[in-house]
């Protein structure tokens, strides 16, 4: 089933996962013409697009060529017409986490990926509306972080309004 | 924590005016000189791009209209018809819809993280508590991804029971939005006869897993009960009485003019906008597209059984209507078929790194308390790895994504919520409509708040 994926988008080191599904690991440069390529390739929805912070990871393995970073960014598509999956993920540096938005090839990750910028501070180049998502829009930090700490903040909930 | 400069992000400027009361800030819909013409075409619906071909020409939206002739109306949190803490901020132009934008996250707790400190085996308590609607459904998509990792093949009972207790789920989690779908077009009959049956099903998985709703049943390993003596006989009267019932329901509201008046052609939605946004479930079969994964891509044994999945034409409410009622039909098919074919055996799998010993030989065997002490505090440790396992839940795809670095409690857990995805469409369902139909078409896209926030 790999062979019909890998025409397109020749030249990104892939591995099986579980299950028999291929997934792609392209760099960052690359990232959105590989995805571009799958959705001509057939794939014709982006199900899932979520991130992941590697940090005290003992360690994962990735092919040949891609060196590990501290953030993730993991894209599942689905090809409909195909009935079966493919997986992407790019590694994205601690220091300038930022990749380019993918809302232009399939405009349903807009809310993914603002989730992924809530959650994981995870910047996406060229998303028309990346603000906060699921939490308040003066909270500080990404909660999904691993060294976020939870429990070490108080929680920064407004103070009810006193007695008149 | 400061966020970096960075000038190739685009982050909206917030206005004064806007947060002083509300903490929402720039997730807010602003007025149309404070928004730019790519963002009021998004906002307006325009989701697909030139050269796919645009479903909303640029050239119809009106970018210079001078603020005074719109509105802008805020909707929610706090309305009955949001279906939990949905806040919709909608532009109007007299009673005609221009411009949505929803703002989530009153809900939010955080539940990708407390999976990250929770065991695989307290994991099901954590991820049942997301749709609660259909607990049962984010039960075995949690559990499948652990046993995929684990490398696991379920017994043919497990695997069975998983699929009756999820078809039940689909049919109550149906029916409580037939129940709440009357209710926003103003049936309350509807309600209660939605209400009633349902509670029928929440009996059942009462006496079967000790709790209506949040069961924690389907665990990492099968089912966490067998099913209870003479179950056969409840889920027969549940069939026959709910069939019964969903003819009623035809007599009630598919024929009857006022509803149909209300749903048919409203909230409109095409293939390919479906498909662009990521809509999976009834919105997407809504359309026209034949896809269920459960016959798409099966997985328990749904290759198995015979069933029928049911699409629409128009995309509309009613299109969303009618097959979420066959569904219902479709599934008591399935539970029948499940009662003659439920084999027999073990509802667990025998594996002692991932099964506890049966409380009979706790009493009588020291290991087999240690092993069980050691089981609910440290857990199991599952190899390193990551998977994405799908399922097809009441309202879509619903996607467990774990990674595991070995130890007994998941790296990262993510959980693809079908409600949230969904949501996007309510841009395009609510353009150009009415006012008064909102709150039919939010019905329709059936978001549960639990899952969208997590």
């Amino acid at each position: 089933m790999t062979d019909v994926a890998l025409g397109p988008v020749a030249g990104v080191p892939t591995q099986i996962g579980i299950g028999g599904i291929q997934v792609l690991f392209p760099a960052i440069a690359e990232y959105v013409s590989t995805v571009a390529a799958l959705r001509e390739a057939g794939f014709e929805m982006c199900v899932d697009l979520c991130a992941v912070d590697y940090l005290g990871h003992p360690g994962r393995p990735l092919p040949d060529g891609v060196d590990p970073e501290r953030f993730e960014v993991v894209v599942n598509l689905l090809s409909l017409s195909g009935r079966r999956r493919t997986r992407v993920r790019v590694q994205v540096p601690e220091a300038a986490p930022m990749v380019p938005t993918l809302f232009d090839v399939y405009p349903g990750t807009e809310a993914m990926e603002r989730e992924a910028f809530d959650l994981l501070g995870i910047r996406f180049d060229g998303h028309p509306d990346l603000s906060r998502i699921l939490m308040p829009e003066e909270w500080e930090g990404h909660p999904l972080r691993k060294d976020y700490g939870s429990g070490r903040v108080p929680v920064q909930f407004k103070e009810a309004p006193g007695p008149r | 924590m400061s966020e970096p400069e960075n000038p190739h992000t685009h982050l909206i400027e917030r206005p004064d005016w806007s947060t002083t009361e509300t903490s929402e800030g720039s997730q807010e819909l602003f007025t149309r000189s404070e928004t730019e013409a790519a963002e009021l075409g998004r906002q307006s619906g325009a989701v697909l791009r030139l050269p796919e071909g645009p479903v909303l020409d640029p050239s119809q939206i009106d970018f210079d209209r001078p603020d005074d002739e719109t509105m802008i109306v805020n909707m929610g949190p706090q309305h009955p018809s949001t279906h939990g803490v949905l806040r919709l901020m909608l532009e109007l132009d007299g009673e005609v819809v221009l411009r949505t934008k929803s703002v989530i996250g009153y809900l939010h707790t955080g539940m990708e993280k407390t999976g990250e400190q929770l065991t695989y085996v307290q994991g099901a308590t954590n991820v049942t508590r997301m749709d609660y609607l259909s607990p049962l459904h984010a039960e075995t998509s949690f559990a499948l991804a652990v046993e995929a990792l684990l490398g696991l093949d379920m017994p043919p009972r497990a695997t069975w029971i998983r699929m009756l207790m999820g078809e039940l789920n689909r049919m109550s989690s149906h029916l409580m939005w037939m129940a709440t779908n009357g209710m926003d077009l103003g049936s309350t009959s509807m309600m209660i006869y939605g209400f009633r049956e349902r509670e029928m099903i929440l009996s059942f998985f009462e006496k079967t897993t000790g709790l209506r709703m949040n069961t924690n049943y389907i665990r990492p390993g099968g089912v966490a009960a067998d099913l209870p003596d003479g179950w056969e006989d409840d889920v027969a009267i549940i069939c026959d009485t709910v069939l019964a019932r969903t003819f009623e329901y035809d007599d009630l509201l598919t024929g009857q003019p006022i509803f149909r008046e209300r749903t048919e052609g409203v909230g409109g939605l095409t293939a390919e906008e479906a498909l662009a946004l990521g809509v999976t479930g009834p919105i997407l079969r809504s359309t026209g597209v034949p896809w269920d994964l459960r016959r798409s891509m099966p997985y328990l044994a749904y290759d198995e059984v015979d069933f029928d999945v049911v699409v629409g034409t128009y995309g509309d409410n009613f299109d969303r209507y009618s097959i979420r009622l066959n569904e219902i039909r479709e599934s008591i098919k399935i539970v029948r078929q499940i009662i003659e074919k439920m084999p027999r055996g073990d509802y667990r799998i025998q594996d002692p790194k991932v099964t506890p010993p049966p409380r009979g030989r706790i009493d009588a065997s020291m290991e087999a308390l240690i092993h069980h002490f050691k089981m609910f505090t440290e857990g199991f440790k599952v190899p390193e790895g990551e998977v994405y396992s799908a399922i097809e839940s009441p309202r879509g795809e619903l996607g467990t994504y774990i990674v595991s670095d070995g130890t007994s409690k998941p790296f990262r857990m993510h959980v693809r919520a079908p409600s949230f995805v969904n949501l996007q469409v309510l841009p395009v369902l609510l353009r150009g409509g009415l006012l008064s139909d909102a709150v039919a078409v939010i019905s329709s896209v059936d978001p549960v708040m639990g899952e969208v926030d997590r």
